[in-house]
């Protein structure tokens, strides 16, 4: 038990001490909050009986908790894999889960610090008045949606080289965040892509985080919470076939 | 029982022989160096020991146990050639997080004293130096209080003074009655540590003795002209075998 404990504290050290990863993952959806959120925040959402900066904080939170865990697990596996490290603690007595269980925890830590800076920025300046019980089930539901994004993470990881893995983790994530409709309301976004939404995990994560605002949302959240546990077991299996395919690549 | 065996171990990775068949066994308190040029098969090796990789055809244990097994794992300590390590940990977080793997680790203090690094327990990796940085490997290695030390090229890129000072401590690993096997293409470091030299090349064995018997037995006055006597040798041999 110590060493998961271990595993997990060390990670989290170790990661928090990496500032191109803990500025750029905690920094970037505060920052894009503060533009988008706050600086039209007053304005109602077209349609809606609701200020820009109340609908966006579930679509930012969703955008950073993603960020956290495609990072951490998307670079941070395919760095250790690339270059020896994670072969160091294969030979040891760790126990195999351990690795990945920290992984996921820090993924999650770090999305509730994002989330719980993020709430803050709109409780004090975007006037987003919420019950308490709100505020707890959308910080709660925001952070457990990075669970999926770690399995993607995840598959990302155990197929991507040292140096091309933060450009893939980018190229996959910054469009599906777009697309989705995390950076702008999906509502503004051209027909074509929001056809093409329902085949992106972000797009689902993003309706369940509205639902729970009673923005109005496409379809309902028992379907995306579906498909959202559908895309994990896709991307776990890809995970397992890269895993598999490097161990039988290098350990014959 | 030895502490680690392979008997009749070949390795093959598509078409290309890692190793072509070796027999090998490490008692207790032994210091064996696997000697020979690169892709002589070291690494392979020390590979199937660690259960990293699985033999062709042949069989490997440690300890009487499959490598892979966490038996296997738990009684045993490695120090293998990486890339990169995190640098963002401090010594003492590195060495604490893989005592945690371990049934009875060594207490820190002890650790960070076998592995010379008191006074720096508190740095992160990043800011070590070359020597520092393989110590701290080293004591990764050590700090569960296994029985046996399987070292990859342990000093490779240290200055003279760094690798003297890590022989010192895998020195006295060895005094305190613990088994190492140890690959190297330093010739001197074979000399200076090993009781037992195997000289691997194409992944065969083409000599095996003390020092003192490899030196003998090419007339050679050091085991670097011993060494390139040998692998010569065997080079001939190989051709001869091939036409």
């Amino acid at each position: 038990m110590n060493a998961y404990w271990m595993e997990a504290k060390c990670e989290f050290l170790k990661t928090a001490r990496m500032r191109s990863y803990s500025v750029s993952t905690i920094l970037f959806p505060l920052m894009f909050y503060c533009f988008f959120g706050l600086a039209m925040g007053r304005q109602q959402m077209p349609g809606m009986a609701m200020p820009m900066a109340h609908y966006l904080l579930a679509t930012y939170g969703a955008f950073g908790v993603m960020g956290a865990a495609l990072y951490a697990f998307g670079v941070g596996i395919a760095v250790e894999r690339g270059l020896g490290w994670l072969e160091v603690k294969r030979a040891s007595p760790m126990p195999p889960a351990a690795y990945f269980l920290a992984k996921a925890a820090v993924s999650l830590a770090f999305g509730a610090i994002v989330i719980a800076l993020l709430f803050t920025l709109g409780a004090l300046f975007g006037g987003v008045r919420m019950p308490a019980a709100q505020w707890l089930l959308m910080g709660g539901t925001l952070v457990a949606g990075g669970l999926p994004f770690c399995a993607l993470g995840l598959a990302i990881g155990s197929f991507a080289g040292p140096n091309s893995a933060p450009a893939t983790v980018n190229m996959i994530y910054l469009p599906m965040a777009f697309c989705a409709g995390l950076w702008l309301p999906f509502e503004f976004l051209p027909k074509a892509i929001q056809q093409a939404a329902p085949f992106l995990p972000a797009y689902h994560f993003s309706q369940i985080a509205l639902s729970i605002l009673h923005a109005p949302v496409h379809g309902a959240v028992v379907g995306h919470v579906g498909a959202l546990a559908a895309f994990t077991a896709v991307f776990a299996g890809i995970a397992w076939i890269g895993q598999t395919r490097e161990r039988e690549k290098m350990y014959g | 029982m030895p502490v680690a065996e392979l008997s009749g171990v070949t390795k093959r990775y598509g078409e290309v022989a890692a190793l072509g068949g070796i027999s090998l066994a490490l008692e207790r308190g032994e210091l064996v160096a696997l000697l020979g040029p690169n892709g002589a098969g070291k690494t392979t090796a020390v590979r199937i020991l660690l259960g990293l990789a699985r033999p062709t055809t042949g069989h490997a244990a440690v300890f009487g146990q499959d490598p892979a097994s966490r038996k296997a794992r738990l009684r045993r300590g490695a120090l293998l050639q990486v890339a990169k390590v995190p640098e963002t940990l401090r010594v003492r977080e590195h060495i604490e997080l893989f005592s945690s793997y371990y049934e009875k680790p060594l207490p820190l203090a002890e650790t960070i004293a076998a592995a010379g690094l008191g006074g720096i327990e508190n740095r992160l990796f990043g800011d070590l130096s070359g020597g520092q940085k393989q110590r701290v490997l080293f004591a990764l290695a050590i700090c569960g209080n296994p029985g046996l030390l399987l070292l990859d090229e342990p000093t490779v890129g240290l200055d003279v003074e760094s690798r003297r000072a890590l022989w010192a401590r895998i020195r006295g690993f060895v005094a305190r009655g613990g088994s190492v096997l140890l690959t190297t293409h330093h010739l001197e470091e074979a000399d200076a540590l090993a009781h037992r030299v195997v000289v691997l090349n194409h992944g065969r064995i083409v000599a095996e003795g003390t020092p003192q018997e490899i030196k003998a037995r090419t007339a050679s006055s050091g085991l670097e002209d011993a060494f390139l006597a040998i692998v010569g040798q065997s080079e001939e041999m190989a051709q001869e075998v091939m036409q």
